[in-house]
């Protein structure tokens, strides 16, 4: 039988062979992305496969390095006023976008205006921003009308939305409205010919591009393509991704679901490694507006219940990937403590709970906790959270639809019993939540992020914080908007947690990093 | 003939519209929003208005459905509201992988099950005819998706023979594209394999105890020519009204098997463009498949002319 089936593969080989069309001979690397890419533009949407899609086609002014210090990155030098009101800047020579035409200071005004009218971020710069003057071919100035301290952090966001630099004719574009060319400075060139969105994406090397000669470190130092093609192949079943990943069709799968890491690991060809050094957050989010989370003490009584251990396991499905984080700050990036934490991080006590819950009027009224099935992060966090409230015999009723409908219903501010909803839970890229500017935190009211939470003493100390000129109080204001957070209760943190990647033992040059970069990354 | 087949083509049109009106109306009512999704998770309640008022969300419904309308006129099926291709290019992106599966399946399925069908009403009761059965029970019961997991599993990981996912293009050679195409046929046709089998072989069984057929037996006819030329011609409406059903199962059945195998078929464009809301490119796809239904009927109701010359129209 073997015989057989040893003659029979020969024959499709031979068959293959025979019948195919020569290989190339260029080097391609084959990458499974964690979702469909189906919006090119980076700035209209906040999307984490579309962000990675800007760092293949797009460069930035600045960056962020693994000791998240702001580099250079398109800029070669800059200047800062003593005033700190004007900031110069000069670009690298050479610059060039896909389209051949130079990079102006034209297009980084356009691009950064276009930003900050989205942004979080990009908005506060805007608001702090007199002009932008273009002083020739390669310097721009910025005024400011009162002193921004966070101007190069922003220049150098990690996460989205990412200050990408394209041509001006693009950037002119409605921020509101999808950019319909992609053309960029960045280190691989989007074919769009060949995109077929819901299956491949394809981009090629940019022969024109100029890396800067620092070694590659995060989003900053030299971004050197060496392959000379890149695939992105959606699979969306795993199962799928697994085999094809196993038997050589895919050289890359950038996040892993747990249930199949065991199985890959046992293939000697892979190497199974977490190289996000920051991960994942995932998150509790109330509904301010209605009752009864509208109530801090119920808000609070939760912190006491939530344990981190269950949700770090429902999410990555083993301690490995991943671990409790006591902070509404990153664990492991400079502003993070465990300062005010004691209701989230001491012995779970449910009687406290309990009398919490008491104290704070609560009359039976029904909670409804949105979850999206198709979302494995989001449901798994609210089939523990559904327990939880179970367990503390409240009115809870989980309903599951899928992330379309999620995202929609969350935006609804009416009561349960109209459509409303009581709790959802998502999660957050590591850089994304990294300091009080996170978006959950922000406390407006009906100006916030879902959940509309308005708690003006917890707004004026993250006012305060933005105001920070220097890293020490940088902290201090940063400790005490997360002591005042564990008293308002925002969100509840409920677990850091890390997706590991799997990728073929013939690539070298992975950049660990929050962010999966494909520069660098070579193939034998 | 000629009038008939015109007749039904002008009913083909106003199905099509019905189902349009339908379609529309029904994602009005759904609930979802494209610009929720197109703004992403970070994005706040301000930043999606704005989004949908720049998509025109939030125009009546007469509006948005008259325009829409207005452009389908004029053979423009829109834009996705994603990926800002025009929804006629992500069709055509689409058809050929689906259409290459659907044939293939069909073609395979029809080859297989039709004399599987034939061999068990000849030799009925017997340990072949059990055999038969037994193999369409078993295929009845198996879900595609487990099925092509088992696929991938033995000749794709195990045996190395043929590709675990996607799909290469007829233009890129013959082997390429078949051999992305083995796996998900058997997959997808299985269960249709089983279906025709099982109708093949009752309407067989239900022929050969007609006279006629009696009668020649008792001439000394060949069993071959009785079975291939008396019996299984007489036996071709209810098989050829099951194979058309089936195009219509096995386009839905596409939608797993493309998902499983990684093909960038309709199937696929069809469910990526509801999770996500995309409208345009709904509308787009279900007029496209209500179209293809009612044009396989009216093909299968001019086929039994064939098979049936006491049928005319």
């Amino acid at each position: 039988m073997k015989v057989v089936f040893a003659l029979l593969r020969l024959f499709a080989l031979a068959l293959a062979f025979a019948m195919s069309p020569a290989a190339a001979q260029e080097k391609v690397l084959k990458f499974i992305p964690q979702a469909d890419l189906r919006i090119l533009d980076p700035i209209t949407t906040t999307a984490y496969i579309t962000r990675n899609h800007g760092y293949m086609v797009y460069d930035t002014l600045f960056a962020t390095d693994a000791s998240f210090h702001i580099q250079p990155q398109m800029v070669d030098k800059w200047e800062i006023a003593r005033d700190k009101l004007t900031y110069t800047f000069t670009l690298r020579a050479g610059l060039k976008f896909h389209d051949g035409q130079p990079v102006r200071p034209a297009d980084c005004i356009a691009s950064i205006e276009r930003w900050g009218k989205r942004d979080s971020l990009g908005q506060r710069l805007a608001q702090s921003t007199e002009s932008w003057t273009a002083v020739n071919d390669r310097t721009f100035r910025l005024k400011l009308k009162k002193p921004f301290p966070l101007t190069l952090d922003a220049l150098g966001k990690l996460s989205s939305n990412v200050p990408f630099i394209m041509p001006e004719r693009i950037a002119r574009t409605d921020p509101f409205q999808n950019i319909t060319e992609t053309i960029g400075s960045g280190p691989f060139k989007f074919v769009k010919e060949e995109w077929v969105p819901g299956s491949k994406v394809v981009y090629v090397r940019n022969a024109d591009y100029v890396p800067r000669k620092e070694p590659p470190s995060w989003t900053a130092g030299g971004k050197i393509a060496k392959m000379d093609r890149v695939e992105w192949i959606y699979i969306p079943d795993s199962a799928t991704a697994a085999a094809a990943l196993n038997a050589g069709e895919a050289d890359w799968w950038e996040q892993l679901p747990p249930d199949l890491i065991p199985l890959l690991r046992k293939n000697k060809d892979l190497r199974v490694e977490n190289i996000d050094p920051l991960g994942s957050l995932g998150l509790m989010r109330f509904n301010f507006l209605q009752p009864p989370f509208n109530n801090q003490k119920l808000r609070e009584a939760l912190l006491y219940v939530v344990d981190q251990k269950d949700y770090v396991l429902g999410i990555g499905g083993s301690e490995a990937n991943g671990h409790p984080c006591y902070s509404f700050y990153t664990c492991g990036t400079p502003l993070a403590s465990e300062i005010g934490a004691e209701p989230l991080k001491g012995k779970r006590d449910f009687d406290k709970a309990r009398r919490l819950i008491q104290e704070s009027g609560y009359k039976g009224e029904k909670i409804v906790i949105i979850s999206a099935t198709d979302q494995p992060i989001v449901h798994a966090q609210s089939l523990i959270t559904a327990e939880l409230l179970r367990k503390l015999g409240l009115n809870v009723e989980l309903q599951a639809s899928d992330w379309g409908t999620l995202i929609t219903r969350r935006a609804s501010k009416e009561p349960v019993e109209k459509g409303g909803w009581s709790i959802f839970h998502t999660w957050f890229v590591g850089p994304d939540m990294i300091s009080p500017a996170n978006m959950p935190m922000v406390n407006l009211g009906e100006k916030s992020w879902f959940g509309w939470p308005a708690d003006p003493k917890l707004e004026e100390l993250r006012q305060a914080w933005f105001n920070t000129t220097d890293a020490a109080s940088g902290k201090k204001a940063a400790d005490a908007v997360q002591l005042a957070a564990f008293k308002s209760v925002p969100y509840i943190p409920t677990a850091q947690f890390i997706i590991p990647t799997a990728y073929r033992s013939n690539l070298s040059g992975v950049i660990a990093a929050p962010v999966t970069f494909l520069w660098n990354v070579d193939k034998k | 003939m000629i009038v008939y087949i015109l007749r039904r083509l002008g009913a083909t049109l106003i199905v099509m519209a019905v189902v349009a009106l339908f379609v529309f109306s029904l994602l009005f009512l759904t609930p979802g929003d494209p610009a929720a999704v197109i703004a992403g998770d970070v994005a706040t309640a301000d930043d999606i208005q704005r989004i949908r008022a720049k998509l025109g969300l939030n125009e009546p419904f007469l509006v948005q459905f008259g325009g829409w309308v207005g452009r389908l006129l004029h053979g423009d099926l829109g834009t996705s509201i994603f990926t800002n291709l025009p929804v006629t290019k992500l069709i055509g992106q689409r058809v050929q992988p689906t259409v290459s599966l659907t044939l293939l399946t069909l073609v395979v399925a029809v080859l297989i099950a039709v004399p599987l069908g034939v061999v068990a009403a000849a030799r009925a009761g017997t340990w072949t005819d059990r055999l038969v059965m037994g193999f369409s029970v078993l295929a009845f019961s198996v879900p595609v998706f487990v099925l092509a997991y088992l696929l991938i599993g033995l000749f794709s990981i195990r045996l190395e023979w043929l590709p675990v996912q996607g799909y290469r293009p007829l233009g890129e050679g013959f082997w390429p594209w078949l051999s992305h195409l083995i796996l998900p046929s058997l997959a997808l046709g299985t269960v249709y394999m089983a279906l025709i089998a099982r109708i093949t072989r009752a309407a067989m069984l239900d022929v050969l105890a007609q006279d006629y057929i009696r009668t020649a037996n008792a001439k000394g006819l060949a069993p071959r020519a009785i079975l291939m030329g008396h019996a299984l011609k007489n036996a071709g409406v209810p098989v050829i009204t099951v194979i058309g059903i089936g195009v219509a199962l096995l386009i839905s059945g596409a939608i797993v098997t493309e998902t499983v195998f990684a093909i960038p078929g309709i199937g696929r464009l069809t469910v990526d463009a509801i999770l996500r809301r995309d409208y345009p490119v709904i509308q787009g796809v279900i007029l496209l498949f209500s179209g293809i239904y009612v044009l396989i009927n009216l093909l299968v109701d001019l086929s039994y002319t064939f098979f049936d010359p006491r049928i005319r129209y």
